[in-house]
C-alpha cells in the first residue's frame, strides 16, 4: 500500500537493538502525516520471542522469520528473506539501523527491491507531503536533506541514539510467522566466527560515555589513565587519529572522519587539539569535555567544558574525584 | 589472479566544508582533493594479494570521476598498479548511486575480474552503497568494512575479518566477490621515485559511457537533495578555572552532575 512503512528491527544474540525503537519513532512522525501503516520484520534466531516484545506499539503486523538458514547473518541470506517481505507486502519506506548489519544489508535490498536507499539518517520528518531525510556529508561538517524523486521503495537507515525511542501504545499486533525460500547455496559468504574486541569495553559506536586519548597520551601504556576513567563510567574509550597513526591506540577506536562517527551523551576528550577530522567525528556528542595543555586549541571551540593542563594530571584527579560521588 | 581496486577522487580530509552561497552545493575553491582514504587501503590490498597470488595477476584501477582524477589514478599507478580504467562522461557530473553501481558493474564485468577491493565508502558523500548494489548486479558475495584479508591456497576462496559493533566477524567467501576495506586493513605503501617515474608509461584507458555501451543513464535521479544544511553554530566552551587544579576538577565534576546532568 502506498505510505506504509516496514521497520527492519535489527536482531544481535537474539535480542532486539534499541535502535528498533527508535526506527518505530521515526515510522510513526510518517505515518501521522501519510496515514500510512507500521508494519515491523524481524529476521533471524530469537525473532519470535522479540516480536512479543514490540506487540503492543500499535503495529499493524509483525513478520518473523526464523528459518535455521537465517539463524545467524549473512548479508545474502538477510538480504533476500528482507527483499522478498518489502516485494509483497510493498511500502513506500523501509526504516533500518546505520549499524554494521544496516549498512551492509541495506543497499543490497535496494538493488534487489530497485529502490533508493539513504545512508546515515540522523533525522526523519514529513515535509509538504514528502518525507525528507537529514545526513551528514563529508564526514559530517554539513548536511544535505533529501528526498526520493518518484514511488520506488525508499529504505532510510537510522543513525542510534538521533530519535527518541517510541514507548508502547497498547494493542495486540498479531505476529505472521513466515518462511523464507533462502537456500545453503544462497549464501557464498558465511560468517564462521566472532571475535571480540579486546578490553570488552563497549563499541564507541553505542556507548553513552567516552574517554578519548590524543597525541599527547605519548605511549599505548598511558591509555590505562583513560581506561580507569572509563572503567569508572561504564564508558568506552577512543582515540583521536594522532594517536592511532602513532601506535598508541588500535584503528578500531578511531574517532573522526577516517575513524568512527559518534554520538554519545559524554565525551571526555583528553589532550585532543581538535583537528578538523576528529571534530567531524564526536561533534554531535550532547556534552563534550576538554582538557588540553593548550588553551588555544581548537578542541575549544568545540567543548561544553573545558580545563586547560596537563591530562596525567587532570584524569586521575578526575578519576578519584568521580569516585567520592558516584 | 585479476584484481580490480576502485578509485574516487574525494576532498582531502583537512578540508574545510562550506556551503556556496547559492546554497546548492560546497564551495570548491581551495580544496585539495586525494585519493579516498579507504580507496587506498583497498588499492594496497590488490597489490598485497598480486604478490601473494604471483603468476601473471593483474591489479587494475577502475575509477569514475571527473578528468582531475586522472592524477591520482596515476598515484595510484605509481604505487604499483598495472594498468587502468578511468570512467568520465560529461553525464556522470552527481551520478546517484545506482547510476554509479550500474556503470561501474558494467566496466568491471567487460575487464573481467576474481575479485573487487574498494573503500568501505567515499568520505564525501558518505553513502557506503555503490559497492553493495555493484554486487548484487554482479550476482557476487560481498564483505564490507574489512580490517583483515587472507586468500586460500588455490585462491578460490578468502577468510575476511569484518568490523562489527563490539567486534569483529570472521567471514569465509567463494570468488568473485567485492570487498570493501576498512582502516587498519594494511598500511597504505607510499609512491616509490621509480613508481612514480613507471606509471607514467602505464596504461589509462579513458571510458565514456557509450564505450560502456550505455545509450544514456542507467537510471533516473532516484533522488534530489531538497536543502543543504550548516553546522549548528559551537554554544561557546565554558572554561573551568581555579587557583587549584583540584578544585577545578571539582567544579568540572559539580558542573556534570548538577548542570548538565549527565552523570
Amino acid at each position: 500500500m502506498a505510505n506504509d512503512i516496514l521497520v527492519f528491527g535489527e536482531l544481535r544474540g537474539g535480542g532486539m537493538k534499541k535502535i528498533t525503537k527508535e526506527l518505530i519513532a521515526a515510522a510513526r512522525r510518517i505515518s501521522q502525516a501519510t496515514g500510512g501503516a507500521i508494519d515491523a520484520v524481524l529476521i533471524g534466531q530469537g525473532a519470535g520471542s522479540a516480536a512479543a516484545g514490540l506487540a503492543d506499539f500499535g503495529l499493524r503486523k509483525i513478520y518473523v522469520l526464523e528459518d535455521e538458514i537465517l539463524g545467524t547473518y549473512s548479508t545474502e541470506g538477510y538480504a533476500k528473506a528482507l527483499a522478498g517481505v518489502v516485494k509483497e507486502t510493498g511500502p513506500s519506506f523501509v526504516l533500518l539501523g546505520a549499524t554494521a548489519m544496516g549498512r551492509d544489508l541495506g543497499p543490497r535490498v535496494t538493488a534487489k527491491v530497485d529502490g533508493v536507499m539513504f545512508s546515515d539518517c540522523v533525522d526523519v520528518r514529513m515535509e509538504a507531503g514528502r518525507c525528507v531525510a537529514r545526513r551528514p556529508v563529508y564526514s559530517g561538517k554539513v548536511y544535505i536533506e533529501i528526498a526520493r524523486t518518484d514511488d520506488r521503495p525508499n529504505l532510510i537507515a537510522l543513525r542510534p541514539n538521533n530519535i527518541p525511542p517510541a514507548e508502547p501504545t497498547g494493542g495486540a499486533t498479531p505476529i505472521e510467522k513466515r518462511a523464507s525460500s533462502v537456500t545453503r547455496e544462497a549464501i557464498r559468504a558465511i560468517v564462521k566466527e566472532l571475535i571480540p574486541l579486546e578490553g570488552g569495553r563497549p563499541d564507541i559506536t553505542e556507548a553513552d560515555v567516552i574517554v578519548s586519548g590524543g597525541r599527547a597520551m605519548k605511549d599505548k601504556a598511558n591509555f590505562k589513565v583513560l581506561e580507569e576513567l572509563a572503567d569508572l563510567l561504564g564508558a568506552a574509550v577512543g582515540a583521536s587519529r594522532a594517536a592511532v597513526d602513532s601506535g598508541f591506540a588500535s584503528a578500531a577506536i578511531q574517532v573522526g572522519q577516517t575513524g568512527k562517527i559518534v554520538n554519545p551523551k559524554l565525551y571526555i576528550a583528553c589532550g585532543i587539539s581538535g583537528a578538523i577530522q576528529h571534530l567531524a567525528g564526536m561533534r554531535t556528542s550532547k556534552v563534550i569535555v576538554a582538557i588540553n595543555k593548550d588553551p588555544n586549541a581548537p578542541i575549544f571551540e568545540r567543548a561544553t567544558y573545558g580545563i586547560v593542563g596537563d591530562l596525567f594530571e587532570i584524569v586521575p584527579m578526575l578519576t578519584e574525584e568521580l569516585k567520592k560521588v558516584l | 589472479m585479476k584484481i580490480l581496486a576502485l578509485l574516487k577522487r574525494v576532498p582531502d580530509t583537512e578540508a574545510k566544508i562550506l556551503i556556496n552561497t547559492e546554497g546548492t552545493g560546497i564551495k570548491n575553491d581551495g580544496i585539495k582533493y586525494v585519493i579516498n582514504t579507504y580507496d587506498e587501503y583497498a588499492v594496497e590490498e590488490a597489490l598485497r594479494l598480486r604478490e601473494k597470488a604471483g603468476g601473471d595477476s593483474k591489479v587494475t584501477v577502475l575509477c569514475m570521476g571527473p578528468e582531475e582524477a586522472t592524477e591520482l589514478v596515476r598515484t595510484a599507478l605509481a604505487m604499483g598498479a598495472d594498468d587502468a580504467v578511468h570512467v568520465r562522461d560529461a553525464a556522470l557530473a552527481a551520478p546517484d548511486p545506482f547510476v554509479s553501481a550500474a556503470v561501474l558493474a558494467k566496466a568491471a564485468n567487460d575487464e573481467g575480474f576474481d575479485i573487487i577491493f574498494c573503500g568501505k565508502q567515499a568520505i564525501d558523500d558518505d553513502m557506503g552503497q555503490i559497492h553493495s548494489i555493484m554486487a548484487e548486479m554482479l550476482d557476487i558475495p560481498q564483505v564490507n568494512v574489512a580490517t583483515g584479508f587472507e586468500i586460500s591456497a588455490d585462491l578460490k576462496k578468502a577468510t575476511v575479518r569484518r568490523r562489527i559493533e563490539g567486534g569483529d566477524e570472521r567471514v569465509e567467501t567463494s570468488l568473485p566477490a567485492i570487498v570493501s576495506c576498512e582502516k587498519g586493513l594494511n598500511e597504505p605503501r607510499y609512491a616509490s621515485l621509480p613508481g612514480i617515474m613507471k606509471a607514467k608509461k602505464k596504461e589509462i584507458r579513458a571510458k565514456t559511457l557509450a564505450d560502456l555501451g550505455f545509450g544514456a543513464l542507467p537510471s533516473p535521479a532516484r533522488s534530489a537533495i531538497v536543502r543543504w544544511v550548516p553546522l549548528p553554530k559551537s554554544t561557546g566552551c565554558m572554561m573551568v578555572q581555579a587557583e587549584e587544579t583540584r578544585a577545578a576538577v571539582r567544579e568540572l565534576v559539580r558542573l556534570l552532575r548538577e548542570e548538565a546532568k549527565i552523570l
